[in-house]
């Protein structure tokens, strides 16, 4: 069971806490009707299946705050997480350690 | 006293017989023995049949990588186990034994015939035998097999025995107790750190335990022994014994199943059977020893063959010499030490056997010094003996030629193969492995562990011990701590090394030897290239094809013989065929361990209402919704479900129904932009609602189809009462969160889940607002229509009054705060008597809402309807520029014509359709039928014959059609109507 670090309690807990939310930095946009239907379609539905770091969503549930994570889809392991709007972290050396 | 017990030996208590049965026979044992120890005490080696072949087979190792014996044990009424490790279970007084795989009797069985005609079962034979021809599957193959196959019976009664789960949190935990887990744990008790050592067995001390003799720091092994965990227990370090590491999971997770009273004679009553513990670790000890592998050759499986380490455990740990006569086969200078041991314990050593051309001098010296014979540069090419074996075939070997053999006679025959570090748990952590050239060992590491003696390929204890405390002192500072380096001196070692063999040499037709690779699994060596032969190249595909390595003791004695002969068959380095993946758990372990406390009524949660218990008093029958249990329909004496739900329901309709509806989900929604969230959450619009009104909701999903829906109230500007489905509660708590985080942050909003605040009472019938009237305080009822909503006091208790309808007739919902929920329940049932109060429940509900087409989320729609395929179209806010799912309505999949869409359904012949049942245009067409749309709700109905909804495609244009539904017993014919069967101008609402 892996232990996940939650940005808002600043506490790494167990996954037993968390539920998964999806990948992470997709917004929704401001104006969908402005968006085609294939623009629509790749919104709701193409996402990236990456091998490897994913950056995707974790709620917590004790909080009940989303936040972001990056997660390697190989190990399993958490590179990183940190809180909702906050922009798309790097994969830098440290994060992928 | 039998005579292989030797008296005083061995660690058992000579004082403290203990009876047991097998297979029907008493036998004395001793407080401290195994059953299999016990047996060979008496002589008894034949323990069990193989499970393929039906083969005699006896213990042959000491621990619980045991693959043959395997008995089935009873601690009573009700508590049966399969495929008990003869050589794990500690005897305990009245244990009940048996054999398995035998009929009718262990030492004549007719499954053994299936020996004969071994031919037939080799590698590949599931496959290539169930090919043809089809039929022969239900008639042949199937019944035969199941009555054959199976290692073991299954208990047929429910487990009566609790298991027990628990936490820890520990610095270092270190798996297994030997030399090296001891020396680690030494290590790391240092400067205060918390420290868990655990080992399977019923004592600690590991291989110490079967070399007496070996002298550390001045004491004999088993002093040494006591005083090191003397000093343990006096650090503070929790010492766990009987209990299996069984599996390594991300970031130090380990879990760990400790049996705590099969060993017990007369365990408490009520004390847990066994105990999961879920360890979190800072850091990692594996010191898991390593495991010993048998030779290859003909006969390699006759009861009496078994490990030469096993026999000396026997000797040592129990006081048993598991014969008067062995003989010794071997590729390691370990086995010359069970010989030594067992001739100067009286036993007469036959000749000892060894593969390798140049023994170790000092090991020849102490077999002179013994008179032992020993045979270098020679194989065993067969065994004889038919429930025991009485002699081996040894013949010498030059270069590749097998030379004249001759046959030894002996009682036991001890081999040694050399021995494999124990890896499981560091495989299970995804650890990289690396072949030396004889084995692996562990390479790179996933996880803060260490790897400790013998399980990294040591041998000897002087180099164990100081490894086991150099890697106690590595996790030590890897907490940051420091200690220092201890040193311990050794006398009496027994150091040695090996070589690894694939089949050993014969002189005898190779295509016929019986040389068995995975015992439990009956795999041969001949089955191993034969998988070759046919095309197999993966050491997966060979393990699959051949089964080696499948059965309950995942190969631990076969994985690296049968990667050895693989590899040599392919012509290929072992590293290059691979090995295969170990799983946890590392040992069989029961279901009881892992369900732990979840199990009946604490599997899982059952949500109760505060009106609850009045339901129970007053009859009614439950049923399970999401997690509730809530109140199904209220039979009276002499009624059938069907006859209590059309009473309820007429009832309801003539003058009163009241339903506790507390189930209900609810959310608050507050804050000055809770309107602006409603309008994006939610399709409708909600500006315009003024506080004191109430509005149906529907909630889609950003694709468009409908999440849930429910009546949600503005008690004031700021301030929305969201209820929700049962199931959905959560669900849109958790939508509407996330889009509040993480899509509009910007808005000022507070969402509080309330379902579990408020009781809520449905008050329902024509006679609903008269009834309710005089209890009520605070509300204009000449400003209170269809769809209200108020703050008040109802029966005195403080209120959330709704007007709505989920009947048909006038109806309320009244919240009070839960704890009010029995009270205001009791007062409403008796102001109710006046007008025949009837309670009702989720059945009558469901038929209710359904005679008025009202749907229900999760049964009407499937998680593919569009507020337009269910009829919803009024529920949406055109004039909203967004919502939630918004722009998915107007995708082209969604406006295409010939959606399924939701229509009533009356059958012709007034009977009774299924949910589910598969709808078609046309009952002759030719099979597989095009399905148009299936039953969605189904019930009898108060107007005298039964109604159904059903999703059918463009059903909206097919009002008046008939379809038809075929069914097992005949095709019924339904006609499709309008979703309204009942008062479709909604005049009784207006009463
Ligand atoms: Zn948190």
């Amino acid at each position: 069971m892996l232990l996940i670090h939650c940005p808002y309690c600043e506490d790494s807990l167990p996954e037993l806490e968390f539920t998964y939310a999806g990948e992470a930095h997709i917004a929704r946009p401001a104006d969908p009707s402005a968006l085609s239907d294939e623009e629509w379609r790749d919104f709701l539905f193409i996402r990236t299946n990456a091998r490897g770091p994913h950056y995707e969503r974790w709620r917590h549930i004790g909080c009940g705050r989303f936040f972001n994570a990056i997660r390697d889809t190989v190990s399993d392991r958490f590179l990183t997480t940190y809180k909702a709007g906050e922009p798309r972290r790097p994969l830098t050396n440290e994060a992928a350690e | 006293m039998s005579r292989y017990r030797l008296q005083g030996k061995g660690r058992v208590d000579h004082s403290a017989p203990v009876s047991f049965t097998f297979d029907g026979k008493t036998y004395q044992g001793l407080r401290g023995d195994t059953v299999a120890s016990a047996l060979l005490a008496n002589g008894v080696h034949l323990m069990g049949r193989s499970f393929k072949y039906h083969r005699p087979r006896g213990a042959v190792s000491a621990g619980s990588e045991e693959p043959n014996a395997l008995i089935g044990t009873s601690r009573g009424a009700g508590r049966f186990e399969p495929n008990t490790r003869a050589t794990v279970q500690e005897l305990r007084a009245g244990l009940v034994t048996e054999s398995q795989n035998k009929w009718p009797s262990l030492s004549f069985d007719v499954g053994a015939i299936n020996d004969r005609a071994y031919m037939l079962f080799s590698a590949g034979f599931y496959y290539k035998t169930f090919m043809w021809p089809k039929s022969f599957w239900d008639k042949i193959y199937e019944p035969v097999i199941r009555g054959a196959a199976g290692l073991g019976k299954s208990p047929t009664e429910p487990d009566p025995d609790r298991y027990a789960s628990r936490y820890l949190h520990t610095d270092v935990l270190i798996v297994g107790a030997g030399p090296a887990g001891i020396a680690a744990a030494l290590a790391a008790a240092q400067s205060g750190a918390d420290v868990t050592l655990v080992d399977e067995n019923a004592e600690m001390g590991g291989s110490l335990l079967s070399d007496p003799a070996v002298l550390i720091d001045g004491k004999p092994a088993w002093d040494w022994v006591d005083a090191q965990l003397g000093r343990l227990r006096a650090a503070g370090v929790r010492l766990m014994t009987r209990t299996t590491a069984i599996g390594y999971y991300h970031q130090n997770m380990l879990g760990l199943c400790q049996r705590l009273t099969d060993h017990l004679d007369s365990p408490p009553k009520g004390a847990p059977r066994e105990r999961m513990w879920r360890v979190r670790a800072g850091q990692v000890v594996l010191a898991q020893g390593a495991l010993e592998k048998p030779l290859v050759f003909d006969g390699n499986d006759r009861p009496g063959v078994m490990l030469a380490g096993a026999a000396q455990t026997f000797l040592h740990k129990y006081g048993v010499k598991v014969g008067d006569n062995p003989a010794v086969i071997t590729s390691h200078d370990s086995a010359y030490h069970a010989a030594f041991d067992l001739a100067d314990n009286g036993a007469r050593v036959a000749a000892i056997i060894d593969t390798r051309e140049s023994p170790r001098p000092d090991l020849l010296d102490g077999a002179r010094k013994r008179g032992i014979e020993v045979l270098p540069s020679h194989t065993v090419t067969t065994t004889r003996g038919r429930l025991r074996v009485k002699s081996v075939r040894a013949a010498p070997v030059r270069g590749t030629q097998v030379g004249t053999g001759r046959d030894i006679a002996c009682d036991c025959l001890l081999m040694s193969g050399g021995w494999t570090p124990s890896l499981h748990l560091f495989s299970h952590t995804k650890g990289t492995l690396a072949w030396d050239g004889q084995t692996f060992l562990p390479d790179r590491k996933t996880e803060d562990c260490e790897i400790a003696g013998a399980g990294r390929g040591l041998w000897g204890y002087a180099d164990v011990l100081a490894d086991g405390a150099a890697a106690g002192l590595r996790a030590l500072e890897g907490l940051g701590r420091a200690g220092h380096q201890a040193s311990f001196t050794v006398a009496n070692d027994r150091p040695g090394s090996g070589v690894s063999h694939t089949e050993l040499p014969t002189d005898g037709n190779a295509g016929k030897a019986r040389a068995f690779i995975d015992f439990q699994n009956d795999v041969t060596a001949k089955d191993i290239r034969l998988a070759v032969r046919e095309g197999m190249r993966s050491i997966e595909h060979v393990k699959r094809y051949t089964t080696n390595g499948m059965a309950t003791d995942q190969g631990k004695m076969s994985n690296i013989n049968g990667l050895m002969i693989a590899a040599d068959a392919l012509g290929k380095e072992p590293p290059q065929v691979g090995l295969t993946t170990f799983r946890p758990p590392y040992t069989p372990t029961s279901f009881g361990a892992f369900c732990g406390y979840l199990r009946g009524e604490t599997f899982q949660l059952t949500r109760k209402t505060p009106i609850d218990p009045w339901a129970e008093a007053n009859g009614a029958v439950f049923e399970p919704v999401a997690q509730w249990r809530r109140a199904w329909y209220f039979p009276k004496a002499g009624e059938d479900m069907h006859a209590a739900v059309l009473r309820e329901c007429k009832a309801t309709r003539a003058s009163l129904g009241i339903f506790d509806a507390s189930t209900l989900g609810k959310i608050e929604v507050a804050g000055p932009d809770a309107v602006e969230f409603m309008n994006r959450m939610y399709t409708n619009p909600w500006t315009k609602l003024q506080p004191g009104r109430c509005r149906y909701g529907l909630l889609l999903g950003e694709d468009g189809f409908i999440r849930d829906d429910g009546v949600i109230g503005r008690l004031s500007p700021d301030l929305f009462h969201v209820t929700t489905t049962t199931g959905g509660a959560a669900r849109v708590l958790t939508m509407m969160e996330d889009y509040l985080q993480t899509e509009w942050p910007e808005l000022d909003v507070w969402l509080t889940s309330t379902t579990e605040q408020w009781a809520t009472v449905a008050l329902n019938g024509p006679n609903a607002l008269a009834m309710l009237k005089p209890l009520v305080e605070g509300v204009d009822w000449d400003d209170f229509p269809h769809m209200s909503c108020a703050e008040c006091t109802v029966a005195g208790l403080p209120a959330r009054l709704f007007r709505l309808s989920f009947t048909g007739e006038v109806g309320f919902e009244v919240n009070v705060p839960a704890r009010h929920g029995l009270a205001l329940w009791t007062a409403l049932i008796e102001a109710g008597k006046a007008y025949d109060i009837c309670p009702y429940g989720t059945e009558t509900m469901h038929v209710l809402r359904a005679e008025k087409g009202y749907i229900i989320v999760g049964q009407d729609t499937d998680g593919t309807v569009t507020p337009g395929d269910a009829g919803l179209d009024w529920a949406i806010g055109k004039a909203k520029k967004d919502f939630v799912g918004k722009r998915s309505l107007s995708r082209p999949d969604i406006v295409a014509k010939g959606r399924k869409q939701l229509v009533g359904l009356l059958t012709e012949d007034g009977s009774l359709l299924q949910e589910g049942a598969q709808i078609v245009l046309d009952p002759n067409q030719p099979k597989p039928m095009k399905m148009v749309g299936h039953v969605t709700s189904s019930y009898q109905s108060t107007m005298g014959h039964p109604i159904a909804m059903a999703v059918i495609e463009g059903g909206f244009d097919r009002m008046g059609e008939t379809v038809f539904i075929p069914m097992p017993d005949g095709v019924r014919k339904a006609k499709i109507t309008s979703t309204v069967f009942y008062d479709p101008q909604n005049e009784r609402l207006k009463a």
